[in-house]
């Protein structure tokens, strides 16, 4: 399984998100610097890391949204490519269109760090095919504009389609429908708030954002 | 640029108000034998005011141990490096920004933060924890809740979008801090022991380079501003503190990585306090040679900025490096990639001269090694603190209702309001999170892991600063040993009133004192650190904070120690108990007592428990430790139970009143636990190491049992849950 991390210049969580794909893959992926054009051949996943690409100080992600590479990246998922976007990723993804809705600051305006509990919302996807639907687990979050938005249609597309790939037990952000992770409408890009790279090695607390990478791998992996 | 405002005349009031005396005047005409130019005096001013030239503690700071095997480089660099093995170094400091964060919280935070972590990479370390230590005033002064809030979310704001995991420090509300916060940044990195770069310049004609964010105006004089006390005009000082954008700094960072890593750096130095010219000078001193600056080339992004502004902005995220000028294009590559700017802007000269021009015209001319190697040193007259009464009454208080109200109370209630704003598992290397003892953090890619704590007790300090200097130490050496890591260095931030005064002075000189022994005791050489002083408002000055931070190894990340028992395990008490309750934190939250003296430290006892914790895990007789420090035994196993989420009875000693048994505030001690049939093993093992310790309790129910005294589990959680969140939230 050939897998990609996009770094931006301000991305912090592309090395943990790197060592997590080399260890569900057994691959290290490719470091796809954000001023490239295009991506490496053959690619079965892309992901766009947790960090704060361009500073944010503006909307979070929209410059990220902008940059070379994501002009690709949005062509290899309209192609049908597999895209993972962790926290400012999922940002990214939103402002370059592949999701619906926002993100906006969290309800009480504070940064938020700590283990969260989550409802798996759909185990119908190559991320999630690992858990159980309705299984609660355990994945921290870390951010301060995680506060998912969209409009009541959207929402209840997002339902009806079952493509609300996670959802917060004790809402940490006021996050519409608690919503913590969601999937496009071919299921094959999530975007999520919570960091599951970040617990998926015992030694780190817990390994439920582990079988994430599990579900990938199973899913992805080719002959 | 031909119309910039004419310099102001050197006069008695501009002399005075760049915090320069009669005395430091007449040794600047004595030295260049002329009137200096208004920069000049700026400069001088920035050279030799205290928070850079160290002028009234560097007689003291001379005494503290600052050498071992495991030392690769102390005192006098950007930060301290300490060898782990295998090559391997961590390179950590800890510093103030306590004046600016007292007049604009969340930039004078988020500063401070970028300083430390520059002071770390600009040593060829990737920065991989940072701390800090906290001290705010009375929780019910009007200014504590807009500092605290202000200040987290700086430290949060600008170390999150960095990209370093904040795993620890410390947080104190005491009312001799209402007119002064206490924000001290700590921060480690990890480097290549071969691989480390100083500031030291060599080669002559070399080309100094400037590189990252543009100089504004933005504080100037800053230096001059923490070494002054305050007084009514603060309001006027704000636009001294400086703005900070972690973003560029995260640039910096990578940057100078890469660039380290293509051999085209000679030597490297950031601007921190009184930017430009500390730093030039630093490397110009340390390397034997002058500095010539050409500032039109420096990049700016204010018009019209003056030679003197622009040598004393300390506009943040900048550094200043000598490069090979053969390796020009791989540099231009790297600054490019990362869209920095960076400018030529001088070049190192044989002559001893630090020569600053303008657009052709000399705006300083000065003898550079006398510039920091001539900067007043004073020894300054002191009086000892006074011995106090020993405190000898039993408080009239039930454990129970005692340790309610202290795991309530603002100072020792959760801090986890404060910790979940920082990101403290970003990495993906974060063992312990902030809680604990220790924060611990494996070192990427190897079995290895760091563990780090910053530890003072200002009460202690106040009333005997001796034993309280002891104590800082001590007690950062126990919150080590308890994860399990064997203590290797550490740095100091020393934080004082008024050095003009005597009794000040005395704090110093008799905390450097405590320090130093308890440093060479337990084998804990300081590395680095940081002084500051006048920390005072209308006269009057906080309590005596010589904040600790220190760190430790453990070779084998799966020997880490964690805080949470089993659920039926034997607790057992290691170190002597003679229920001290002088100055403790019983006297101070639930009876606002703040009596007696400071409890004794036994440097060798402390150093005998700490080993015997060691040994014991190696013997696999300790399932989990914890220090005991404020509130003594009951609130050690009050985070014991809180961690593993069972209740826990402590039996009463019999001898000493329960009150004292339970919240004295001995030292030397630790809690550990373990499996009921092992704790005869741990006691024998003790006792042939010359360790006093007992069994006093066990793991199960529902409550904490203290005697016959209870405490609902629920009730203390909810206590110690709510006691910081309901009052800052």
């Amino acid at each position: 399984m050939k897998t990609a991390v996009i770094v931006f210049p301000g991305s912090n969580c592309d090395r943990d998100m790197a060592v997590a794909l080399e260890r569900a893959t057994g691959q290290a992926p490719a470091m796809v610097w954000h001023k490239d054009a295009s991506l490496p051949a053959g690619l079965d996943l892309i992901a766009i890391p947790g960090g704060f690409s361009f500073g944010d100080y503006l909307r979070c992600g929209a410059i990220a949204a902008r940059s070379p590479i994501m002009r690709a990246v949005v062509e290899f998922a309209q192609k049908g490519g597999h895209v993972l976007g962790v926290c400012n990723g999922f940002q990214v993804l939103i402002e370059a269109g592949l999701l619906p809705g926002a993100l906006m600051r969290n309800a009480n305006l504070k940064f938020v760090c700590r283990d969260l509990h989550l409802t798996v919302g759909t185990s119908d996807s190559p991320f999630t095919s690992a858990y159980r639907p309705g299984e609660t687990i355990t994945v921290p979050v870390a951010h301060h504009d995680g506060n998912f938005v969209a409009s009541d249609a959207v929402l209840a597309e997002l339902r009806d389609s079952d493509r609300v790939a996670f959802r917060y037990v004790e809402n940490p952000n006021g996050s519409r429908d608690d919503i913590a992770g969601i999937l496009s409408d071919n299921r094959r890009v999530l975007g999520m708030m919570p960091h599951p790279e970040r617990l998926n090695d015992p030694a780190l607390g817990g390994t439920d954002g582990g079988r994430l990478f599990d579900s990938l791998a199973s899913a992805l992996v080719r002959a | 640029m031909s119309d910039l405002p004419a310099d102001p005349p050197i006069t008695d009031d501009l002399i005075a108000s760049h915090g320069l005396n009669a005395e430091e005047y007449q040794r600047i005409l004595d030295l260049i034998g002329r009137e200096p130019t208004f920069t000049e005096l700026g400069i001088f001013s920035a050279m030799w005011n205290e928070h850079c030239s160290y002028k009234s503690s560097k007689k003291w700071l001379r005494t503290l141990p600052t050498e071992g095997p495991q030392v690769i480089c102390g005192p006098g660099e950007n930060a301290g490096i300490v060898d782990i093995g295998d090559g391997q170094a961590v390179v950590f400091k800890m510093e103030s920004h306590n004046h600016p964060s007292y007049i604009e919280p969340y930039q004078g935070a988020a500063t401070g933060v970028g300083g430390i972590l520059r002071d770390v990479f600009t040593m060829g370390a990737r920065p991989i924890a940072a701390m800090n230590a906290l001290s705010f005033g009375a929780p019910d002064h009007p200014r504590t809740r807009a500092l605290v809030h202000g200040v987290v979310e700086g430290i949060g704001g600008y170390g999150n979008c960095f990209g370093v995991p904040t795993i620890g420090g410390e947080l104190r509300f005491h009312a001799a801090y209402n007119g002064n916060c206490l924000v001290n940044a700590f921060a480690a990195g990890l480097a290549d022991a071969d691989a480390i770069f100083y500031s030291a310049a060599s080669g002559v004609g070399m080309p100094v380079v400037y590189l990252g964010a543009k100089t504004g105006r933005d504080g100037v004089g800053g230096a001059t501003m923490a070494s002054a006390e305050f007084d009514d005009t603060i309001e006027e000082k704000r636009p001294t503190v400086q703005v900070g954008d972690p973003f560029t700094e995260k640039r910096l960072m990578e940057a100078c990585l890469e660039l380290m890593a293509t051999g085209a750096v000679i030597s490297i130095q950031d601007m921190g306090a009184a930017g430009l010219t500390c730093s030039a000078v630093e490397m110009g001193d340390k390397g034997n040679l002058g500095v010539a600056l050409d500032l039109e080339k420096v990049p700016v992004r204010e018009d019209r900025m003056t030679a003197y502004e622009m040598m004393l902005s300390e506009s943040q995220e900048r550094m200043l490096m000598v490069l090979r000028p053969e390796k020009e294009a791989e540099a231009k590559a790297v600054f490019d990639k990362w869209d920095l700017d960076f400018a030529i802007v001088g070049e190192t000269i044989a002559e001893d001269r630090f020569l600053i021009r303008l657009n052709g015209e000399v705006k300083a001319d000065l003898p550079l090694k006398a510039l920091s190697g001539t900067a007043p040193e004073y020894d300054r007259p002191w009086v000892p603190t006074p011995a106090r009464d020993a405190y000898d009454d039993v408080p009239d208080i039930t454990p129970d209702a005692a340790l309610l109200a202290l795991a309530g109370s603002p100072n020792y209630a959760s801090r986890a309001w404060v910790w979940e704003q920082y990101d403290h598992m970003v990495m993906a290397d974060t063992v312990v999170r902030p809680g604990s003892d220790a924060g611990v953090v494996r070192v990427h890619g190897t079995k290895k892991a760091l563990a780090f704590t910053s530890d003072v007790t200002p009460r202690y300090c106040f009333a005997n600063p001796v034993e309280g200097g002891k104590q800082a130490v001590a007690e950062a050496y126990r919150n080590l040993c308890a994860t399990g890591a064997k203590p290797l260095a550490t740095t100091d931030n020393l934080n004082f009133g008024n050095p003009e005064k005597p009794e000040i002075m005395g704090q110093l000189v008799g905390c450097i004192e405590g320090i130093g022994a308890a440093c060479a005791a337990l084998d804990m050489p300081i590395v680095s650190g940081n002084v500051s002083l006048y920390n005072e408002t209308d006269g009057k000055g906080i309590l005596p904070t010589p904040t600790i931070g220190a760190v430790g190894l453990l070779a084998d990340a799966d020997q880490l120690i964690r805080m949470a028992p089993g659920p039926q395990d034997a607790l057992v008490l290691i170190g002597e108990t003679a229920g001290h309750l002088g100055r403790s934190a019983l006297l101070a939250e639930c009876l606002g007592l703040e009596a007696g003296d400071a409890p004794a430290v036994d440097l060798q006892a402390e150093r005998a428990a700490g080993e015997l914790v060691r040994a014991a895990r190696d013997a696999g007789l300790v399932r989990a430790a914890h220090d005991l420090s404020d509130g003594g035994l009951a609130l050690a196993a009050a985070d014991m139970a809180l961690a593993a989420d069972t209740g826990l009875v402590l039996e009463a000693d019999g001898t000493l009143p329960d009150i004292a048994w339970f919240f004295g505030e001995d030292q030397g001690r630790y809690l550990l636990a373990c499996a009921p049939d092992k704790a005869d093993a741990l006691c024998a093992m003790a006792a042939d190491a010359g360790v006093a310790a007992r069994t006093v309790g066990r793991m199960g129910g529902t409550d904490v049992a203290l005697g016959t005294s209870r405490v609902p589990l629920d009730a203390l959680k909810h206590a110690h849950r709510h006691g910081l969140r309901d009052l800052v939230a």
